[in-house]
């Protein structure tokens, strides 16, 4: 067992590291660490396709830069140390290892190179207002007429709905069958006329939700993925792969940096053996998550999938996002507290710690609640 | 022993109950949001019609001259109503400071009657919540004194035409001595105000004092023996703040818990999972512990001669209320899943109130390391 970098990865962190100081955007937002400044998403987004790193998980064949597990670990890291925005995962994470299993070669090529070069913008419609946890109750309805499916129904929490360019979709094509089986994965085009996106604020004060309300949209047939009725197969690996993302241990390194940053700006803070050991005691469970994840990426190295696992990631992952973020607000004290709009005394950590604290709420709740994952690793792994 | 209320109390609560449910509600919480200050002022003399204004104030100076458990039954109503207007910071904190500073009663009939908004100045960035840390200094002159330094995130100071403003006549920045209380108009020449929304709510500002000049007659109270009353009055303001927290916390517990009875997932309303029941267990159990601090700590802290029992109530409480109301208030947007983190619902706002509340009046670490510095009667 060897836990240490080889001289070569050594030599690829110092080449992203380099490159990334150079090119990282400025107005990023970093201390939020929540993508919500649209244009510069998308140029950094771009900028990274132009070198080919945008879509660094990728094999070779579809456009990526064919790194091994440690360096994609490695690139996460310098880009979330820099204070870079994670990119969107809605194709990147999603739709592209989805297409490259399932989708056929048609699709394969319209579809992968323009995410990978930042082009093209994904958001994924899968919730809607009865069915969250439940995902499988979905209503939303594509009947088959002729080359079209006409989609009729309503997504909801549809994450930068109104940025994308387009939606990957769960829809019901049968309603006879069992719901698990009568669901299919469509490719939805958001200028389809029909389509209305209405937006919804959330409890950090931002818009990034959306409801998308779909009415007789039509949607050509050689945008179905897979079979007809394959939707949710596709739907439960998509999902496999969304949450090993979601661990999130480079970027929760950069936040409680800075927050060691923004403690060492303050005596009464940082003279403050209370708050050493709450600092301590984070890195030490971070430490813990870091190492679980590194295990769960060698295996995935050695051509495991990532499996059931990544729930575990993910819980512990989104309560330490939180752990750090209360932590931020409650050390800021009243620094903490104005509202959208930043005081003149405070640190900008604290002074971007209320909304992030309040959007992280949400970390628990996304891409599966942690109670769903806690029900995943009971059955699949405990079976109980 | 004996933990019932009077048949005043009871009438006041319920008073206080039905118009934070009936006559606010969370269309009234919203529509405030858009007034300047986030306070109505319609809402702002309602409350004074109904005495609440002047609850905190005695008998002699126009009050109701109520006690702390008083207080405490119309903070829980406001917080279980999310009413915004400033009843805390602008009703509750100055009645207190100027009657226990003594003096000026024509203050004290202006916060009873709600005709002068009031805001009290006394936190400083690096004070880490100590009312004795006070650099902001006031020198003596042959006519009054002038004031100069400034305040941190200043609760109501956006709408007050009085600020009560803590400054040192005397001693060092840590010192209890030499702290002493001036009424100061808000429109002052040399007073410079930065307002800003604060999470949750409501309104506050940091303040520049820039040689500011008062007379004497701006002085509350004796000089350099602001102290005691200033932290007696921050007890009684945070009691309040934990009852208000209590009432929120119990809108949580109430809608939570309706919510999981009708949301329905896989088939079955959610409440049916027991990982469920047994977080909605232990919101309840997280509430009544804070009930019982909440009315620990407004009965000791007038009912105490001791300044040491009521620093210990009062730490005890805010300790454990910044704790558990943090604890409900993320269980209870939990449990709603995605509907709980919009700004549509009333969840999300009863959490930014909950999350602003730990950061006010002294956060936890203050308020346990004030717990354990004081000895036990
Ligand atoms: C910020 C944010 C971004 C999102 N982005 C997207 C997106 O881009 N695309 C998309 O399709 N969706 C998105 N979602 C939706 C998200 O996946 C759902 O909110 C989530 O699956 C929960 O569904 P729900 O909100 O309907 O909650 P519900 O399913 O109603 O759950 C309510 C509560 O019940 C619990 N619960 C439900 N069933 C069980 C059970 N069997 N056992 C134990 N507990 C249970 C849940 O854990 C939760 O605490 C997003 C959500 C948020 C908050």
């Amino acid at each position: 067992m060897n836990l240490d970098f080889s001289p070569e990865d050594q030599a690829f962190r110092a080449e992203v590291r380099a490159w990334i100081r150079d090119n990282v955007p400025e107005q990023a937002g970093p201390a939020i660490g929540i993508p919500s400044h649209k244009e510069t998403q998308f140029a950094w987004e771009r900028k990274l396709g132009q070198k080919g790193w945008l879509a660094y998980t990728w094999p070779q064949e579809f456009g990526g830069p064919g790194w091994s597990a440690t360096q994609r670990y490695i690139f996460d890291t310098e880009r979330a140390l820099a204070g870079a925005p994670p990119s969107s995962p809605f194709g990147l994470a999603m739709l592209g290892p989805v297409l490259m299993k399932y989708g056929n070669d048609a699709q394969k090529q319209r579809y992968l190179p323009p995410i990978a070069r930042g082009e093209e913008f994904w958001c994924q419609g899968y919730s809607e207002p009865g069915a969250g946890s439940d995902l499988a109750g979905l209503k939303t309805q594509a009947k088959r007429e002729g080359e079209h499916y006409v989609v009729n129904g309503q997504k909801i929490w549809t994450t930068q709905a109104h940025w994308a360019n387009f939606m990957f979709c769960l829809v019901r094509t049968n309603t006879e069958v069992p719901k698990q089986q009568g669901i299919s994965f469509l490719l939805i085009d958001m200028r389809t006329p029909g389509i209305e996106i209405r937006p919804i604020t959330t409890i950090d004060g931002h818009h990034h939700l959306n409801e998308v309300f779909l009415t007789n949209v039509r949607v050509p047939a050689e945008n179905l993925v897979g079979d007809e009725g394959q939707g949710w197969t596709i739907a439960k690996y998509l999902l496999t792969h969304e949450r090993t993302s979601i661990a999130g241990v480079p970027d929760s390194y950069y936040q409680l940096g800075r927050l060691r940053e923004a403690v060492a700006t303050d005596a009464a803070l940082s003279e403050d053996p209370l708050v050493s050991h709450r600092l301590a005691a984070l890195e030490v469970d971070l430490l813990a998550l870091e190492y679980t994840n590194l295990r769960t990426l060698d295996r995935v190295a050695k051509g495991q999938p990532p499996g059931s696992e990544s729930s575990g990631l993910k819980i512990k992952g989104t309560e330490l996002q939180q752990a750090i973020s209360e932590a931020q607000m409650e050390l800021g004290g009243l620094g903490a507290l104005p509202w959208l709009s930043p005081a003149d005394d405070a640190h900008p950590v604290f002074a971007a710690a209320t909304q992030r604290y309040n959007f992280l709420r949400a970390s628990s709740i996304y891409g599966g609640t942690n109670e769903i994952q806690k029900n995943v690793l009971a059955k699949l792994l405990l079976q109980l | 022993m004996d933990f019932s209320y009077s048949q005043e109390q009871e009438m006041l609560r319920d008073s206080a109950a039905k118009f934070a449910l009936k006559g606010y509600g969370f269309e009234r919480y919203q529509s405030t949001l858009d007034q300047p200050g986030h306070c109505d002022p319609a809402v702002w003399s309602q409350m004074a019609e109904f005495g609440w204004l002047g609850l905190a104030v005695p008998e002699d100076a126009g009050g109701l001259g109520g006690s702390a458990l008083d207080v405490a039954l119309v903070c829980e109503a406001l917080g279980s109503g999310m009413v915004l207007e400033p009843f805390v910071a602008g009703a509750v904190l100055p009645a207190r400071l100027l009657s226990l500073a003594g003096g000026q009663p024509a203050l004290l009939e202006a916060v009873a009657s709600g005709t002068t908004q009031f805001a009290v100045a006394w936190t400083e960035s690096g004070t880490r919540h100590d009312p004795a840390f006070c650099t902001t200094r006031a020198k003596a002159q042959s006519d009054g004194y002038m004031l100069t330094g400034r305040k941190q995130c200043v609760l109501n100071a956006s709408n007050a035409q009085t600020l009560i403003v803590a400054a040192r006549t005397s001693g060092e920045d840590g010192d209890e001595n030499g702290i002493s209380l001036f009424a100061v108009e808000a429109s002052a020449p040399g007073v410079e105000l930065k307002p800003y929304p604060i999470m949750g709510g409501g309104y506050a500002a940091d303040l520049q004092f820039d040689a500011v000049k008062v007379d004497g007659s701006a002085l509350v109270g004796s000089l350099d023996a602001g102290f005691e009353p200033l932290d007696a009055a921050l007890d009684h303001a945070t009691a309040a703040a934990c009852a208000q927290a209590l009432g929120a916390m119990s809108a949580l517990l109430e809608r939570t818990g309706n919510y999981l009875k009708v949301r329905k997932q896989f088939g079955t309303p959610i409440g049916s999972f027991q990982v469920l029941q047994h977080r909605l267990v232990d919101m309840f159990v997280e509430v009544e512990q804070s009930r019982s601090m909440v009315l620990m700590s407004s009965v000791r802290v007038d009912s105490s001669p001791e300044a040491s029992v009521r620093r210990r109530a009062v730490s005890a409480a805010k300790a454990y209320l910044a704790q558990s109301s943090k604890f409900v208030a993320q269980q209870a947007v939990q449990l709603h899943g995605g509907i709980g983190v919009t700004e549509e619902l009333d969840i999300g706002h009863y959490f930014r109130q909950l999350s602003a509340f730990g950061n006010l009046y002294g956060d936890r670490t203050w308020h346990l390391r004030r717990f354990a510095a004081t000895p036990a009667a």
